[in-house]
């Protein structure tokens, strides 16, 4: 605690990097993972393919995945951007498609008798009936990214983990335990922020 | 309510159906005639293909061969979301959407059609007071806070928002329980008197088709085995069949078909006719099924009265119940 004391300006300085870092991969993410969630979603093969090859994704060691994109984007932010951002679009395209999937086929079949068109029952009744699953996948994926942007730093491209990268290899573990604690307590308050708006949309 | 909707023919030629890799047709060549404002209920067992030729007809299906034709212009012609907008549907599993209020549910159709909001908030009252729902109670609720029964009536009353010339119903009453349905039926049979409607309705439960349809569509394996009015489908089944899904043999079920009013042998002499009614005699409503008149029948007496606005038109007995029953089977 009294790292914290001692520096709050690169503390501010890194905790608003590593903020940045994770609201920006996840705005690309959503921006991408919607249409395309929604487009598998109405693509049973397709669908099934492209989870499949999600989930061998997932599965791969996010340090392994820095490392292979280092050679294609050198070291930098846009490295750990491509990398935050592929992992959240992994669970976000999941959770679309699975909000979509479950939305019950007599609501589609009646908005379609009612004579909405395929995009009115997109908006009007497939989208907000999916929403809490969406939010819920928003909500995995920005505790995800949290922790995951704490290894931002090895490809020199700042956060919190920066102060635990540092710490750990200076012998400063009150530098390292600041960065840990910060990134968790991001994480639990996004997790309690989004909690809420999913109860928000479920009424 | 004066809403000037009246139905619209409904016509099929020819009708084939086939799902993608299904190894036969769901509908095979079916021809129905459904003049404006019939109610015509399609009964067959589970499978016969009675949703999918229902959704024929608002184009959520399309045959392979046959034309449809809604008022005299064939369904091919408009774009399908103006076709549909024009038909009301109403199904079993009610589709009511859970985001949306019961007044935003019900307005969903008049909005497609872009009606000025205050028209709109309008017809939703109307529409609730139709299905006998408080509007000031149930505007607001959302679909979960309804009974079955309750979901079922707004169902309905979003399928008829706007003005609807003809109206679907697949297996609409399926999910609630006997009495409920029977109310809901009840209403039914209200609203198509009161609006004109033409009404397509399927169902597998066949006292439900003999008490609305003034004439049934009887299916099996995608064709219509028999198509007459209730009446006639009883004391007249086409094939064994049809005899046995509707359990003809059974003579109390066809009594219920049968009115007081028709059967009964007239009060005569100037003196009896429309004679104030006597203190001891057992009476039945003119309106009365000769089912009622046969229970009170062997519960009363030999003869009962039939009495129409508190007056004494005729007489029924057990020989009068029999000789209409048998003139039925003609
Ligand atoms: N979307 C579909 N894809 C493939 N086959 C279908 C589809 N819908 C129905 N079928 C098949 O077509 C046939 C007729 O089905 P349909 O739903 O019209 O029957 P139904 O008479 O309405 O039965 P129920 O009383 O159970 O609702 C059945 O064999 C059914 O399996
Ligand atoms: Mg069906």
């Amino acid at each position: 605690m009294n790292f914290v004391v001692r520096h709050p300006v690169e503390i501010a300085w890194r905790t608003l990097e590593h903020v940045q870092l994770v609201t920006i991969a996840l705005a690309v993410a959503c921006a991408i993972a919607l249409p395309v969630g929604i487009f598998i979603a109405r693509n049973r093969r397709l669908g099934d393919v492209v989870l499949g090859g999600l989930n061998i994704l997932y599965t791969i060691p996010s340090l392994a995945l820095l490392a292979l994109l280092v050679p294609l984007f050198g070291i930098g932010t846009t490295t750990a951007l491509i990398a935050l951002v592929a992992y959240a679009l992994m669970i976000l395209v999941r959770n679309v498609v699975a909000g979509i999937r479950g939305v019950p086929f007599a609501l589609v079949d009646a908005a379609r008798g009612l004579g909405m068109s395929t995009r009115q029952t997109l908006w009007r009744v497939e989208i907000p009936q999916a929403l809490p699953v969406m939010l819920g996948g928003v909500r995995l994926a920005t505790i995800t990214l949290i922790a995951l942007a704490t290894l931002a730093s090895w490809v020199n491209a700042g956060g919190l983990g920066t102060l635990v990268l540092y710490g750990l290899q200076h012998d400063d573990p009150s530098r390292a335990l600041a960065g840990s604690a910060i990134a968790a307590a991001l994480a639990i308050a996004a997790d309690l922020a989004l909690r809420r708006l999913e109860n928000l949309v479920r009424t | 309510m004066s809403d000037g909707a009246t139905g619209a023919a409904v016509r099929l030629r020819d009708v084939a159906v086939r799902y993608p890799e299904a190894d036969r047709d769901a509908v095979g060549g079916v021809d129905l005639d459904v003049p404006a404002g019939a109610f015509v209920v399609l009964l067959g067992p589970s499978g016969c293909g009675k949703s999918t030729l229902l959704r024929t007809i608002n184009r959520l299906v399309l045959p392979y061969r046959g034309a449809i034709e809604v008022g005299g212009s064939d369904v091919t012609e408009s774009d399908p979301e103006t076709l549909r907008r024009g038909i009301g549907y109403v199904i079993q599993a009610v589709g009511l959407f859970p985001h949306l209020s019961v007044a935003k549910n019900i307005a969903v159709v008049p909005q497609l059609l872009r009606w000025p909001a205050d028209a709109i908030a309008a017809r939703v009252d109307e529409l609730l007071e139709l299905v006998r729902l408080d509007p000031a109670r149930y505007r607001e609720r959302l679909p979960r806070e309804l009974s079955g029964g309750e979901q079922q009536r707004v169902g309905v009353a979003r399928a008829l928002a706007a003005r609807p010339r003809v109206l679907l119903m697949d297996e609409p009453f399926g999910a609630v329980d006997a009495i409920v349905r029977t109310s809901l039926q009840d209403e039914t049979l209200r609203i198509h008197r009161v609006l004109g409607t033409t009404i397509l309705f399927v169902t597998h439960d066949v006292d439900e088709a003999l008490r609305l349809a003034d004439r049934i569509v009887v299916m099996k394996e995608g064709r219509i085995e028999q198509d007459g009015t209730p009446l006639r489908v009883l004391a007249k089944p086409a094939t064994p069949y049809v005899e046995a899904l509707l359990d003809a043999k059974d003579a109390v079920r066809r009594l219920s078909l049968l009115h007081a009013r028709d059967a009964l042998r007239p009060a005569n002499g100037a003196d009896t006719a429309g004679a104030p009614l006597g203190a001891q005699a057992y009476r039945v409503e003119a309106g009365a099924t000769l089912r009622t008149v046969l229970s009170e029948l062997l519960e009363h007496a030999d003869a009962v009265d039939v009495v129409e606005d508190g007056r004494r038109i005729g007489t029924l007995s057990f020989a009068d119940v029999r000789a209409a029953l048998l003139a039925s089977e003609r």
